[in-house]
């Protein structure tokens, strides 16, 4: 009775297991369905892809690409550098910024620091809706509009405050004992911030990097206000200008520059998925 | 600069508390260190929120100056039949969409925890789509497939149902962006698994000792332990989805139609704030959606007394 009893346990825990492993094949599979038809319908010519639910084009073309690329008045490489001249300045940005107020709320003593922390913390919470309009205002005085400056320069100025959080977080977890020795043998705060702090949170500045290279290629809503001149659209604006001109009659170009778009994301998500894995679990970054 | 001066003035006028050495000049490094981020509260958070106060009294059409119109625009507000249309779109969004989510995301967890073979791959795949869902281009697909010859009526087609276009009807437009929404559960999915994570897994051994069964430990064992880690996202996603934009302004192409039944308050706004330049207006409206997150998240936050538990 034993015997058959484990031999029964063992049985049923190998079946639950390879059903539940069907499931998760199942439901991953019908996850990314809609991304893989994407680019498959990315080869397929216009006509079919209104006519093929399957991944495997009949009639497959690469002129696609080749339509999507200059369809607009810039060729798509244009579009693409402006976003990652964006991405680069808001990566370098944040990077620089938000360690620097990190290293101060968890390092430094200074007289309101826990109010100063807590103004940090409620700016996170703060929609951009309730800023943009005054933003527009200002920047439109000094001639920003139709520039980078408005989406950079607040990166410059740590206003990502969820980054500046996620380092101070870091830094806090990093023992006080590495500073204390550095300070016993002359070192200051700005030694210590650029010699032990800044080297051992690569970690923190990989997952700011990459979090920030993924909300500056998908931002929409900003890029959308800032950026109006054509010469200036970035990749998001460029797909939406060419729905717009071509409404329902040109998907395969459409879907061959929105898998290119989709690239770059991607490649960071292959490369970083350990440092987005762990940013998420730490911060319920999104 | 000069708060900054002036709190290390403090703190030198303190006298009468002692510092240790290291600590004496931090006052000067916060300056350095604080430096940035507080031009940047001042300039680009604190100084436009003031601003937007200001003008949620004004007429400020861009091109001349703001004059003061006291509460004419909140009145103006409340007579908005498109201003409540697209509040109740918004609510009706975030009410729905967000609780699917969250259960999608905790649903999935539970099937990947406890050291399943495979676990880096699928985690990965259900990832995905968070990861590219906040995109334009998904927000294309998603019009694609749910157009009248779109990739689900198609699908449909093959066993003999004949779709309707669900981006097109009044009925089922937002419900295509509830889907979406859902669809891009992998980042709640991912911290829940943390959470889980953390659970001792000698609390699950002594309840099968007992003889609880799977269900029972699953509701006095699991959710008890999550419930910190569902508050969580429960903010963070409630807080997210009130300021969804991107997806309602491809997928209606702007317009918030089919008759307004897709007009998130976001793009009310922008419609109003940067389409008609009624930038008045528009600051009031921006002034009501950060009124309504904040009071959500206090409800939240006054609730989550009655029923999260922290195992301190």
């Amino acid at each position: 009775m034993p015997d058959g009893g484990r031999q029964r346990g063992e049985w049923g825990g190998r079946a639950r297991s390879t059903i539940k492993h069907i499931l998760l094949i199942a439901a991953g599979f019908a996850m990314v369905y809609p991304l893989l038809w994407m680019v498959a319908s990315s080869f397929k010519p216009d006509a079919l892809i209104f006519r093929e639910p399957g991944l495997i084009p009949s009639q497959p073309t690469a002129e696609n690409y080749g339509r999507g690329w200059t369809a607009l008045l810039n060729p798509f490489s244009h579009y693409l550098m402006n976003s990652f001249i964006l991405v680069a300045g808001s990566v370098i940005g944040n990077l620089v910024s938000t360690s620097l107020a990190a290293y101060a709320f968890a390092r430094l003593n200074f007289r309101l620091r826990g109010l100063w922390f807590g103004i940090m913390l409620m700016s996170i919470m703060l929609p951009i809706h309730v800023i943009i309009v005054p933003q527009y205002v200002l920047f439109s005085e000094i001639g920003w509009i139709n520039t980078f400056w408005p989406l950079i320069v607040p990166k410059l100025l740590a206003t990502d405050a969820f980054f500046v959080f996620l380092m101070v977080q870091f830094f806090r977890g990093i023992p006080k004992e590495l500073d204390e020795a550095a300070r016993i043998d002359g070192a200051g705060h700005i030694r210590i911030f650029f010699q032990i702090m800044l080297p051992l949170s690569l970690p923190a500045l990989a997952t700011t990097a990459i979090f920030t290279f993924i909300w500056t290629w998908n931002d929409f809503f900003g890029q959308l206000i800032f950026l109006t001149d054509p010469a200036m659209y970035t990749v998001p604006i460029a797909l939406r200008t060419f729905l717009d001109s071509t409404g329902e009659s040109s998907w395969g170009p459409m879907f061959a520059m929105s898998v290119i778009s989709l690239l770059p994301l991607f490649l960071v998500f292959l490369f970083g998925q350990r440092y987005l894995v762990k940013g998420i679990a730490t911060t319920g970054i999104k | 600069m000069s708060a900054l001066s002036e709190l290390s003035t403090l703190r030198k006028q303190k006298g009468g508390r002692s510092l240790s050495p290291g600590e004496k000049n931090d006052g000067k490094y916060a300056l350095f260190f604080l430096g940035p981020w507080f031009v940047g509260l001042v300039l680009i958070v604190a100084g436009p929120l003031m601003a937007s106060l200001y003008l949620s009294f004004t007429d400020y059409d861009l091109l001349s100056d703001p004059s003061f119109i006291g509460l004419e625009n909140y009145q103006r507000m409340a007579e908005d039949p498109r201003l409540l249309a697209s509040l109740k779109v918004t609510f009706t969004y975030v009410f729905v969409s967000v609780p699917l989510q969250l259960a999608a995301a905790l649903g999935l967890a539970l099937l990947l925890d406890r050291g399943l073979r495979g676990l880096a791959i699928y985690r990965s795949v259900f990832y995905l789509p968070s990861l590219l869902g906040s995109s334009v281009a998904v927000a294309i697909l998603w019009r694609q497939i749910f157009g009248s010859n779109g990739l689900i009526n198609q699908v449909l087609a093959l066993v003999g149902v004949e779709g309707r276009s669900w981006i097109s009807n009044p009925d089922t437009a937002l419900g295509t962006l509830i889907i979406l929404n859902v669809w891009t559960f992998g980042s709640p999915m991912i911290i829940f698994l943390a959470g889980l994570r953390q659970i001792p897994e000698m609390y699950y051994e002594a309840a099968s000792i007992d003889g609880a069964s799977k269900v029972r430990q699953f509701i006095s064992i699991t959710i008890p332990m999550l419930t910190p880690i569902i508050f969580f996202n429960l903010v963070l996603q409630v807080i997210g989805a009130f300021q969804s934009f991107t997806q309602s302004y491809i997928v209606s192409n702007g317009t918030g139609g089919p008759v307004d039944s897709t007009l998130f308050y976001t793009l009310y706004l922008y419609q109003r704030g940067f389409a008609a330049l009624d930038m008045g207006y528009a600051s009031a409206m921006a002034w009501l959606l950060l009124v309504i997150i904040a009071g959500l998240t206090a409800i939240n936050f006054y609730a989550s007394k009655f029923w999260v538990f922290y195992n301190d």
